[in-house]
């Protein structure tokens, strides 16, 4: 009977794969790719940035994250948040104004555009006459002010974008009313600048790019005040009080003129030039912000002497006789300071200047003296070296959690203790459930240590591998360039530096025992470190091993990189992972795979020459095993280093660009999309006729055991298994090539009290050569129960069922083709599942993972999470290997995206979709980490930051009632709410009455 | 075996069921008979023969001419039966000592051109072609077949590549482009994937099922429909060891026409066994079973042990299993006939040695097999 029921169609089982899987991409980590605009609401206290793709993301409280995308998909060149409302207009480079609000839906706040508006001059009128240069939302909040390219000001009104053609103030009708001496300025040209008096909101200021700025009464319809200066205006300044303006200039200086009736005169107060005398960049923007103890701070971006710092990216920071010229690593956005909220307040007392640099966000503590940089609770560069691998670690004890931190907080010491000033909004979402670590490693040699726990990627720790080696880079080069010259006092600020020293530095593998602290890290160079977590500094000398991996292989040349030079002598590390043994790969090429078993002390690593295992405990190696070809010369070339060195010179001519590009001027960033736009598709034409001519083409050929880099190895696997014989078990290692061979090695590892006393012995027990020849990216031995043996250790910490070793162990090997499971000890076939011969796909990552059901709190099974090349995700059951679910969710040409996948033990992932941001997502119905907060504009925060360790923050509970956000968009989403309910201990009933009241599926 | 010799020339006017041998060996005739329907084995025929002509000694080939003239083997029971069936109505059998055999005789118009009187039954056209080597039949192998034309339309063709025991490269390319449909909404063009290139020499092209242009729209029993050029590659090399396309080749012109002389005109190799040959013309019709497809179970090598040497060195382990599985029958028959012609262990060895999964360097030690297996 059972084999007529077709598979996949049992309602039992369909109901079960509801409760158990479902997909959400949740939340997105890291910094934007190519920001473009910054807002802030000093009302709501939420950040806002656009970005070149049309996505705009709110930020306020750690945990309070929103984030809409355009549908035009272009560019966001302006954000302005409405003074005291929740809701924010944005101008595109389509010259498209849009209106998005947060509105609160089920308890809480949803980012959702209202309308959109493009301003429409008379009928053939020039494009430009309408080109919007600057909005002014004005505090009254139901009109918009547009200045033009035109030199008009246009009025709308909000919130449909009503034109008021009547209101409109043209630069004729300025011009009427300006006096006669005044007036023999040819034209207004664009406006540069609109701002609304401080105080009466029937003032607005005008200022045109030629020069000329005026007070405009906006009742009356008449100049009030009007001023002339003798260059191009790029930006002005209100006084909080309204008495004195401030204007910044192309040559780089910047004006100040008093606003009083009685004396209209024609020059200003005061005129300098900061960064004089010699010609000097634009000052592009300009804050004068009054103090309470009298003294005035001067914020500026730009002014920089053009032929010796004209390509930096600074901003100025005068007060009190004390000057900064902040010095950021990528072009500067956009700039705000944190300022007293109260419009009412006498000064403006700033405290926190924020500064959206183009690869990352900079907060300046302006309270503290030194002005030191603030930590980021969210928004970190991921991308500050470029990141080679990933790493999860799921569920960390509290006790290395702990050291973790502290480690870290050694190194954050330069950081202001200012609590995070954008703290607008309130989170819902519940403290997560348990500890998660996302490790990076990077290009120049570090592994950054991520808080993956919840809605925030914040930073925890950074390790660096680099004073391990003996590197090009003289470390006194840094001082040298601290001490460069007194003037202009620049100071760097920002963690990005995508320019590595040395690339063969570059990380490849990471694996961290989460129950011993043991990390074993392996680079480019085929350098693997083990590293153990110390809470002291400490010098010590780092053993160094060389494993030769060609053995007896003859007459083979490696034409690749030099292995890394290691430093002799101890080295002093400070606390945190410090590394006390060092294997060097022979060959030196890069580390493929690495397997650490921290119970047994051994760590396993291959490259593409073969494996070795190395027993850290005793310090010596226990074996290596070649897996080469003999006719597989390419692995021997090291075609890999060829690739690098283009990578070095490619890097090489970017920065020659860099120091010779002239900044580019306001609003009209080097290449605009618009620009992009139309010089690629002129490119991208003939590229598509070439490809009419000839059409990609792909060759049919079977593989052969000759095809290169069969001997690289994908994989290893420490398991204790049945490998010899079904009676007795024993410590194994299996290692899976690129050409479908599996070795499978037997290990005697001596009882921990003679541990060091007898040496750890190996020798090979089978070889498994696939008949499809598919690389082998996956091993996992399955107990009696058809479970997947749980990690070293962790039996050992009660954290997981001990497995069963009565019944019969299963081997699953993963190729990229097929899933097959063998028994064992005997190897024979038992299942397959192919995958590629069917559709095509191919397996990039796979992983097991734990999927709790969200009806029954303790149900659950293990299956396998598995990505294709083709950007799917599907889930294969374990032990029958029958496809479960199925969900497309990275594109497939984003290759980039596909390779930097990591599944978490619970059903979560990772992938990039930039060089700088991660997007989470979730196939398990239960674990769901997605923001949930509330922004209200009634209500009034004004409180300031307190330094110090001030009381933290406790988030607020979830309050009765609510649904979740998204559970609006499904049935299934809502259920997956009510797990988070469970899962977080919350009394069900305390929350129940909202969830009854919707229908169930 | 109900045989008779028969002398007489009157036989075939009395006994249809009874056909007429005329057995040629150097210039000696010999004439008797065979039972249509029941001609016997080959084993019994080919001791038959030399007895006849008194040569049990030497080794020899035995071949017939077939109605279009072709110089055909016959070295199993298959295509003995074949020619005895076919012969009309008599059936010419030229015997050859195998060491002038070497010399290659056999093939497609082979006999044309040396026997003009057999050049009356051949029709004129695609078979005039240059004269095409074909090894001894010894060496044949299944290299590709026409399957399911009872299934697949008229204007498509289903072509399997077997590529086990050929060292040949599968040897083509395919490529994006568009094809033309006939939908309820009219002509519509959709995305399509061609062949767009052959190695010369490849596998792919030495079939002749296959050619440039041709539109892919199978493979192994999945429409690629819907699939992009990458997954299309991904499947066609995941399943190239045994590699079934259903193409609509753009030269409709060959097409085979269901229930049309065609069928079986030149006797079909059973499946299998000694395979087809070069003639582009798809005259070979074969019935595959579906499950046929999934009996390459591809049968992965597990070596045990470690790596001290288990077995004596002579027996040079050979993964059998998976090779008889999937030559099938070939194999296991082609070695009782080895065995049964010459005792010929060694021949035996060295063309299995021709199998290029020999050339898996398998160190010394114990080859442990799972499935049926050939011991030595």
């Amino acid at each position: 009977m059972r084999r007529f029921l077709r598979p996949g169609h049992d309602p039992v089982r369909e109901r079960l794969k509801r409760d158990l899987f479902q997909f959400n991409k949740t939340v997105e980590h890291g910094f934007p790719h190519q920001p473009s605009a910054l807002g802030y609401s000093p009302s709501l206290r939420i950040l806002a940035i656009g970005t070149r793709s049309g996505a705009i993301k709110l930020y306020g409280a750690p945990g309070v994250e929103f984030m809409g995308l355009h549908r035009e998909n272009n560019a966001v060149t302006q954000i302005h948040l409405l003074p005291g409302q929740c809701q924010l207009v944005t101008l595109l480079d389509d010259n498209s104004l849009h209106l998005w609000s947060l509105k609160v839906k089920g308890g809480a706040s949803e980012l959702q555009e209202d309308e959109s508006f493009t301003l429409r001059g008379p009928p053939g009128a020039a494009p430009s006459a309408t080109q919007i240069t600057v909005v002014l939302p004005h505090s009254l909040c139901e009109l918009l002010y547009l200045g033009t390219e035109s030199g008009n000001v246009f009025v709308v009104q909000l919130p449909a974008f009503h034109a008021l053609e009547d209101r409109t103030i043209s630069s004729d009708a300025v011009l009427q009313r300006l006096p006669e001496e005044a007036r023999h300025r040819r034209v207004f040209e664009m406006v540069e600048a609109l701002q609304e008096h401080p105080r009466d909101p029937n003032q607005i200021l005008i200022g045109y790019s030629r020069g000329l700025v005026v007070i405009w009464d906006l009742q009356g319809s008449r100049v009030l005040y009007h001023f002339l200066s003798s260059q191009q205006l790029e930006n002005i300044w209100w006084q909080r009080d309204g008495r004195l303006l401030v204007s910044c200039h192309s040559d780089g200086s910047y004006c100040q003129w008093p606003v009083s009736s009685d004396a209209q005169q024609p020059e200003p107060l005061r005129s300098l030039v900061p960064y004089g005398p010699f010609p000097c960049k634009a000052i592009t923007k300009i804050l004068w912000l009054t103090t309470r103890q009298g003294l005035p701070f001067t914020i500026f971006q730009g002014g920089m002497p053009r032929a010796s710092y004209g390509d930096r990216h600074c901003i100025s920071v005068i007060h009190d006789g004390q000057q900064t010229a902040f010095d950021f690593t990528s072009r500067v956005i956009d700039f705000t300071v944190l300022t007293e909220a109260d419009p009412a307040a006498a000064f403006d007392d700033p405290y926190a200047l924020v500064v959206l640099a183009e690869e990352e966000l900079v907060v300046i503590d302006l309270q503290t003296a030194g002005w030191p940089p603030v930590q980021l609770p969210y928004l970190a560069s991921l991308h500050c070296s470029a990141i080679t691998c990933s790493h999860h670690v799921s569920n960390i004890p509290l006790k290395l959690w702990e050291r973790i931190i502290a480690a870290g907080s050694q190194q954050n010491a330069h950081f202001s203790t200012m609590e995070w000033p954008i703290d607008g909004g309130t989170s819902l979402t519940p403290a997560p459930p348990q500890r998660d670590l996302l490790l990076t490693g990077h290009e120049d040699g570090t592994v950054r240590f991520w808080d993956a726990s919840g809605v925030c990627l914040r930073l925890l720790y950074k390790l660096s591998t680099v004073r391990v080696f003996l590197t090009d880079t003289d470390p006194n080069e840094n001082l040298s360039a601290q001490g460069e010259d007194e003037w202009p006092p620049l100071r760097k600020v920002g963690s990005f530096d995508p320019y590595s020293d040395d690339p063969r530095l570059g990380i490849q593998k990471i694996f961290l025992c989460k129950y011993s602290g043991y990390l074993a890290v392996a680079g480019t160079a085929g350098q693997v470190l083990v590293l153990e977590l110390n809470d002291e500094a400490a010098e010590q000398a780092v053993e160094q091993v060389e494993a030769d991996l060609l053995q007896d292989q003859e007459g083979y040349r490696w034409k690749g990189h030099e292995r890394l030079a290691a430093r002799s002598g101890p080295v002093r590390f400070e606390p945190g992972f410090q590394p006390f043994v060092l294997v060097q790969c022979q060959p030196p090429a890069v580390v493929t795979s690495l397997a650490l078993h921290s119970e047994w002390r051994l760590v396993a690593f291959g490259t593409s020459h073969g494996f070795g295992l190395f027993d850290h405990q005793q310090r010596r190696q226990v074996f290596v095993k070649c897996t080469l070809h003999p006719s597989d010369q390419l692995a021997l070339e090291g075609p890999l280093s060829r690739v690098k060195s283009l990578k070095k010179s490619l890097r090489q001519s970017f920065r020659r660009m860099r120091r010779s590009r002239v900044s580019s001027r306001k609003r009209r960033p080097a290449g605009t999309p618009g620009e992009v736009q139309e010089g690629s598709a002129k490119t991208e034409r003939p590229g598509l006729q070439n490809m009419e001519l000839a059409p990609v083409q792909r060759k049919i050929e079977a593989r052969s055991a000759e095809d290169s880099f069969t001997g690289f190895v994908r994989t290893l696997y420490f398991a204790d298994t049945y490998l010899r014989d079904s009676s007795r078990h024993c410590p194994s290692l299996w290692a899976g090539t690129n050409g479908g061979t599996i070795y499978a090695f037997s290990l005697r590892v001596p009882p921990a009290e003679r541990r060091m006393d007898e040496p750890v012995r190996a020798e090979q027990a089978k070889e498994i050569q696939l008949m499809h020849r598919a690389p082998v990216v996956g091993i996992l031995v399955l107990d009696g129960h058809s479970v997947p043996l749980p990690e070293p250790l962790e039996v050992a910490h009660d954290l997981s069922k001990s497995p069963d070793m009565q019944g019969s162990h299963q081997l699953l090997v993963v190729s990229e083709e097929q899933f097959k499971v063998f028994t064992l000890p005997k190897v024979s076939a038992k299942l397959k599942l192919k995958l590629t011969a069917l559709e095509g796909s191919r397996v990039r990552r796979v992983s097991v993972a734990h999927f709790g059901s969200r009806r029954a709190e303790d149900y659950g099974e293990h299956h396998l999470a598995v990505l294709t090349n083709l950007g799917d995700i599907q889930v294969v059951s374990l032990p029958l290997l029958k496809p479960q679910v199925r969900y497309s969710c990275i594109r497939r040409e984003d290759v980039s995206g596909i390779a930097s996948c990591v599944f978490t033990k619970y059903g979560q992932g990772f992938y990039l979709i930039s060089p700088s941001e991660f997007e989470r997502f979730s196939l398990s119905t239960k674990w769901l980490v997605e923001p949930r907060c509330l922004v209200d504009s009634a209500e009034t925060k004004n409180h300031r930051p307190g330094n110090g360790a001030g009381p933290k923050k406790v988030p607020s509970r979830k309050q009765p009632g609510l649904v979740m956000e998204r559970a609006l968009l499904s049935d299934e989403s809502e259920l997956g709410g009510r797990a988070w309910g469970w899962q977080e201990g919350w009394g069900r009933g305390d929350q129940g009455q909202g969830r009854l009241g919707r229908p169930l599926p | 075996m109900n045989r008779s010799f028969h002398k007489s020339q009157t036989l075939r006017f009395y006994d249809c069921s009874a056909v007429e041998v005329k057995s040629k060996f150097g210039a000696e005739f010999r004439r008797f008979s065979l039972d249509r329907h029941k001609p016997g084995k080959f084993e019994d025929f080919y001791k038959l023969v030399v007895h006849t002509h008194h040569i049990s000694n030497s080794d020899v080939t035995i071949g017939y001419a077939d109605v279009h003239g072709d110089l055909l083997p016959i070295n199993n029971d298959d295509n003995f039966c074949k020619a005895v069936s076919s012969a009309n109505p008599l059936l010419r059998v030229f015997i050859q000592k195998r060491e002038e055999a070497e010399r290659g005789s056999l093939g497609a118009g082979s006999l044309c051109r040396r026997r003009r009187a057999l050049g009356a039954l051949r029709d004129e056209g695609p078979r005039r072609r240059a004269h095409l080597d074909i090894g001894l039949p010894r060496d044949f192998r299944p290299v590709s077949s026409i399957i399911d034309v009872d299934l697949v339309p008229e204007t498509h063709r289903r072509v399997r590549l077997h590529r086990h025991g050929c060292e040949k490269p599968l040897g083509f390319y395919i490529r994006d482009g568009a094809s033309v449909r006939v939908t309820p909404h009219g002509l519509e063009k959709v995305p399509g994937i061609f062949i767009s290139r052959m190695v010369p020499g490849g596998l792919a092209e030495s079939t002749g099922l296959l050619a440039v242009n041709d539109e892919v729209l199978e493979v192994n029993g999945i429409e690629v429909a819907g699939k992009t050029l990458d997954q299309v590659t991904d499947m066609m090399i995941a399943n190239s060891h045994n590699l079934i396309v259903t193409v609509k080749p753009a030269n409709q012109r060959n097409n085979v026409v269901r229930g049309g002389r065609a069928l079986g005109s030149s006797g079909p190799p059973s499946d299998g066994t000694a395979g087809l040959l070069g003639p582009p013309a798809p005259r070979v019709l074969q019935n595959f079973h579906p499950d046929e497809a999934e009996s390459d179970e591809d049968n992965d090598v597990v070596i045990e042990g470690t790596l001290e040497p288990a077995r004596p060195p002579q027996a040079p382990g050979a993964p059998a299993g998976s090779l008889s599985r999937v030559n099938g029958a070939g194999l296991a028959q082609r070695l009782q006939r080895d065995l049964a012609l010459d005792g010929g262990l060694q021949r035996l060895l060295s063309s299995l040695r021709a199998d290029p999964r020999h050339s898996l360097a398998l160190p010394p030690g114990g080859v442990e097999e799972h499935g049926p297996a050939v011991t030595l």
